[in-house]
């Protein structure tokens, strides 16, 4: 009977470890866009995003506080988080998806590698499909990830005044980028 | 027999455990956001656009311009409109003031203003002391102090008179303390405190006392509806002045914010509205009027 019970916990204890090794995260993952506008060049970046992977799974999270993004105008600013992303109703941006070609990554060999990224976007309170590809660099154990897709601004219902037109531009480049640690899972 | 028996049935019972606990285990696995595996993230968030300028009507906001930024503004009072079609309801006359305000920091705003209102060149300093924030650091109001003062440049009425530059000079103390409750609706309280250093007749005093109330109901993303009322502490005033009351609307385009209102109060600087309101409402001594707020950021945030 005593040796069922170590044989038990010798099993979890493995089992948990096994899946400990596989998740990746960071929380200051830096996510910009850049809205290249006829009149207006708009820029702004974010530095505590959220990301974490699962390479068992491949599943890959990331959540962003909209009022967390950085613009070089206050005024930008203010406009970005009242009139369109109206961040006091909706404070994150959300993706939830999954890194199709997981099994082509080997986390423990240094190298370069293309990862195609799937899923559900969610901002502004509207959540839409994104699929786009990214690069993950893995170095002595660690992962830098970037990625940058597209987004038009009216898919997620953001009203955009007829006057600020040529000043916003209909599609909208975000870029993300990371540098992710392996989770220590025990605490 | 037995023994083996019954150690069968324990190692069965083990294995049945285990994989129970192993299924159980991945499928909360599973269902379990990856991202709560962070944990909760604690930030402190300040409180945003409470007002949507540094100013209410008159009474400045509890806002200040951001670092680095500057504000322009042009204010305008016209005459009562109870001056009928012939005055074109007030607006052949007209007070003016120029202004420019600069966030030195997003807590520390000067201003300097010139009025046609008796010739005035004013400044001011205003740091918030206190910021209403939620989450790390919890604070339920935001606490600004202002500090003006006010040099009259009319020609001396009386030039032969042993004239003190002293006497074109007041001043203005207030602490604005202010909290935006919901997205909608902001209040603020402002006591204040007018130093003249000479008035014109005895029954004023040469410090007053009042308390301003301000706030703001926001009506859609560009459009928001303000008041104020300064409430001046009995007997400090000359008989003729009363209590300034504003009504008006923010509209926000862009860069500017356009302010139109109606007050009782013909000067924009602080010892002119607080001490000095000559309009009572009752008679229809309204002025229509506007300040043009337009912003330009000088220097950019590093980012």
């Amino acid at each position: 009977m005593r040796t069922l019970f170590f044989l038990t916990v010798f099993t979890l204890v493995m089992w948990t470890q096994s899946v400990t090794g596989q998740k990746y995260y960071t929380k200051t993952g830096r996510i910009t866009f850049l809205s290249q506008a006829p009149l207006e060049k708009i820029e702004s970046s974010n530095n505590n995003s959220l990301i974490v992977l699962d390479v068992a799974t491949g599943k890959l999270e990331c959540s962003v506080l909209i009022k967390g993004f950085q613009f070089e105008k206050a005024l930008m600013q203010d406009h970005f988080n009242e009139n369109y992303m109206e961040s006091y109703k909706y404070p994150k941006g959300l993706f939830k998806g999954v890194v199709t070609n997981m099994q082509d990554i080997n986390m423990r060999k240094d190298g370069v590698y293309s990862a195609t990224i799937k899923g559900d976007l969610t901002l502004h309170g509207v959540t839409k499909p994104v699929t786009t590809t990214g690069k993950l660099t893995i170095k002595g154990g660690n992962v830098a990830a970037t990625t940058s897709f597209d987004i038009v601004v009216a898919d997620f219902d953001i009203e955009k005044p007829k006057v600020v037109k040529d000043n916003i531009a209909e599609k909208v480049k975000v870029t993300v980028s990371a540098d992710l640690k392996l989770m220590d899972e025990t605490n | 027999m037995k023994q083996i028996d019954r150690l069968r049935s324990a190692y069965r019972f083990g294995l049945i455990t285990i994989l129970a606990v192993v299924l159980v285990r991945s499928n909360a696995q599973e269902e379990q956001e990856l991202l709560s595996l962070l944990g909760r993230e604690e930030t402190t968030e300040y409180a945003a656009a409470s007002f949507k300028t540094n100013r209410v009507i008159n009474l400045h906001s509890l806002e200040s311009t951001s670092a680095g930024v500057l504000d322009i503004k042009i204010s305008h009072r016209f005459g009562f409109i109870n001056g009928g079609i012939y005055e074109l309801f007030g607006l052949d006359e007209s007070t003016i003031r120029l202004g420019a305000d600069y966030g030195i920091s997003d807590r520390l705003t000067v201003g300097i203003g010139r009025s046609s209102y008796e010739k005035t060149y004013d400044g001011y300093l205003k740091f918030k002391i206190l910021r209403q924030s939620t989450g790390l650091k919890n604070m339920p109001i935001t606490l600004a102090i202002l500090g003006t003062t006010a040099i009259s440049t009319l020609k001396w009425a009386v030039p032969e008179r042993d004239n003190l530059f002293s006497s074109k000079v007041s001043y203005a103390t207030q602490l604005i303390i202010g909290r935006k409750f919901n997205n909608v609706f902001s209040l603020q309280l402002s006591p204040s405190w007018v130093h003249r250093n000479l008035v014109k007749t005895a029954a004023e005093k040469n410090d007053v006392i009042a308390f301003g109330f301000a706030g703001r109901i926001k009506l859609n993303k560009r459009f928001s509806l303000n008041g104020e009322w300064i409430y001046v502490l009995p007997d400090q005033l000359a008989e003729d002045y009363t209590n300034s009351l504003s009504i008006g609307v923010d509209i926000e385009t862009g860069g500017h914010v356009f302010q139109l209102h109606f007050t009782n109060s013909t000067a924009m600087i602080e010892k002119g509205f607080i001490a000095e309101t000559d309009g009572k409402w009752s008679e229809g001594q309204v002025r229509f009027g506007f300040n043009i707020s337009r912003v330009f950021t000088l220097v950019k945030p590093a980012s």
